[in-house]
């Protein structure tokens, strides 16, 4: 047990820090997430058959195929790929990216493909005369979507975007394979210069179930605060 | 883009493929099971039984498949107990020790959509089968479990589909499914793009067959 403990005997504080960079690139991730679901839902709900087809292959390609490929394609084929633009414009020399900037991106495109369909069915299941209502009233087009379509839709998107965040957390994980320091690689750090892999695994687990009944406590309270008079 | 490449290593990750769907249909029939189980205990009225069930699902779903790949592979060894019993046998085995953690996983998963399935059966259904003077064991069995597996198909094949992504992480624990040999081709080609490109095709290409066999089976045992 006092291999938990924090200071230069334990991997205590390792362990803190470690859980405060999972939270970061998990909270990265969902931002680039939404990101992505605010350009590719318009284009799911567009009557456009092109853009359509756009936004379901994003959609269905990321879902699936494994996060794990998504991940190594990324590391591996992303600084391959900046490399080749830079020698366009003469730059030849090796180009590492960040395991941090490359693992919030990967994963923040997979949690965009899910929050993308959250927010579409979201939006398609608000009531029909909201939006006619809007047009009769002559309102703006920011001020209708601000104001109207947007709490409604909040309101039916937070119980399903918070399995979005669970799913973007436990993906985290996966980002160890990149080698950037989270909770799942320093376990394997500190379970190899101490031999005592089931302690640090379990010591994980643990932390990843920690974050995940808070971050259900947090979302329990918005989804009340959005379903107020229902 | 090197597209012979592309072609080339297709067999070797199609021959991957099959460790893929060992893997996969392995842990989905253990896991059916494990999940009809754990469904029947949290219906229970038992208290005990009942929270025990719940911690179950909770940790599993609440950790990342990873996690419990890596505490059941590389934490369980650590124990005398599992080196010194028959128990050795299994748990030295990365396969096996894979198939453990991707069917508990998937239990926990299939035993939350099961028991949802039969807390939202019609009542009528089984106070009809009751007034025909059926035993509550044949209700169970014919009645109960059809109905339950019929409304939880579409969600048991999201299921199927998100542990087929999951097989994906055997490949850490030194497995050759398609993930693994996709990235040893890599490091012998340094050619990322193709080959991740071509695997994840494969993937693909599982995802839609999957898809499409569980619309087939939601409309051949619809109820109209």
């Amino acid at each position: 047990m006092d291999l938990l403990t924090f200071g230069k005997t334990g991997w205590g504080d390792e362990l803190f820090y470690a859980t405060l960079m999972t939270i970061a690139v998990s909270i990265i991730a969902m931002l680039i997430g939404f990101l992505f679901s605010a350009i590719f839902t318009p284009l799911k709900l567009s009557n456009n058959k092109f853009l359509n087809l756009i936004a379901n292959s994003y959609t269905t390609v990321i879902r699936g195929v494994p996060e794990l490929l998504v991940i190594y394609l990324f590391f591996f084929g992303g600084s391959g790929a900046i490399m080749y633009v830079a020698s366009i414009f003469g730059y030849y020399e090796y180009i590492e990216i960040n395991a941090f900037i490359t693992g919030s991106v990967a994963i923040g495109i997979i949690s965009g493909a899910y929050s993308t369909e959250v927010f579409r069915g979201a939006i398609q299941s608000i009531d029909k005369g909201q939006f006619e209502a809007c047009k009769v009233l002559g309102l703006k087009r920011y001020i209708y979507f601000l104001k109207v379509i947007m709490p409604q839709m909040l309101r039916l998107a937070i119980p399903n975007l918070s399995n979005v965040w669970q799913i973007t957390l436990k993906d985290t994980s996966l980002i160890s394979v990149t080698g950037l320091v989270e909770i799942m690689r320093q376990s394997y750090i500190a379970a190899g210069s101490t031999r005592d892999p089931l302690l640090f695994y379990s010591f994980a687990a643990v932390l990843y179930l920690m974050l995940t009944f808070l971050s259900m406590k947090l979302i329990n309270r918005l989804e009340l605060k959005y379903s107020r008079g229902f | 883009m090197d597209l012979s490449l592309m072609v080339s290593s297709l067999p070797r990750l199609l021959s991957a493929a099959v460790i893929t769907l060992k893997l996969l249909s392995a842990s989905l029939i253990i896991g059916l099971f494990i999940g009809l189980l754990f469904a029947i205990l949290r219906l229970s009225k038992n208290f005990i039984i009942n929270r025990f069930a719940y911690a179950y699902s909770y940790v599993f779903r609440g950790t990342p498949l990873l996690v419990q790949i890596f505490i059941i592979y590389y934490g369980l060894g650590q124990i005398e107990y599992f080196r010194t019993t028959f128990l050795w046998v299994i748990f030295k085995e990365p396969y096996w020790c894979a198939i453990i953690a991707f069917a508990l996983n998937t239990g926990a998963y299939t035993s939350e959509i099961l028991r949802s399935a039969f807390q939202t059966i019609k009542p009528g259904i089984i106070e009809a089968g009751k007034s025909l003077g059926i035993s509550n064991k044949i209700i169970f069995y014919k009645i109960q479990i059809p109905v339950a597996i019929r409304q939880s198909l579409p969600a048991y094949g999201n299921e199927i589909i998100l542990m087929m992504k999951g097989t994906s992480l055997a490949s850490t624990v030194t497995l050759m499914d398609i993930t693994g040999v996709a990235k040893h081709i890599v490091s012998t080609t340094y050619k990322p793009l193709e080959i991740f490109i071509t695997a994840g095709g494969i993937y693909l290409f599982m995802t839609f067959l999957i898809h499409n066999l569980i619309k087939y089976l939601e409309k051949k045992y619809s109820f109209q």
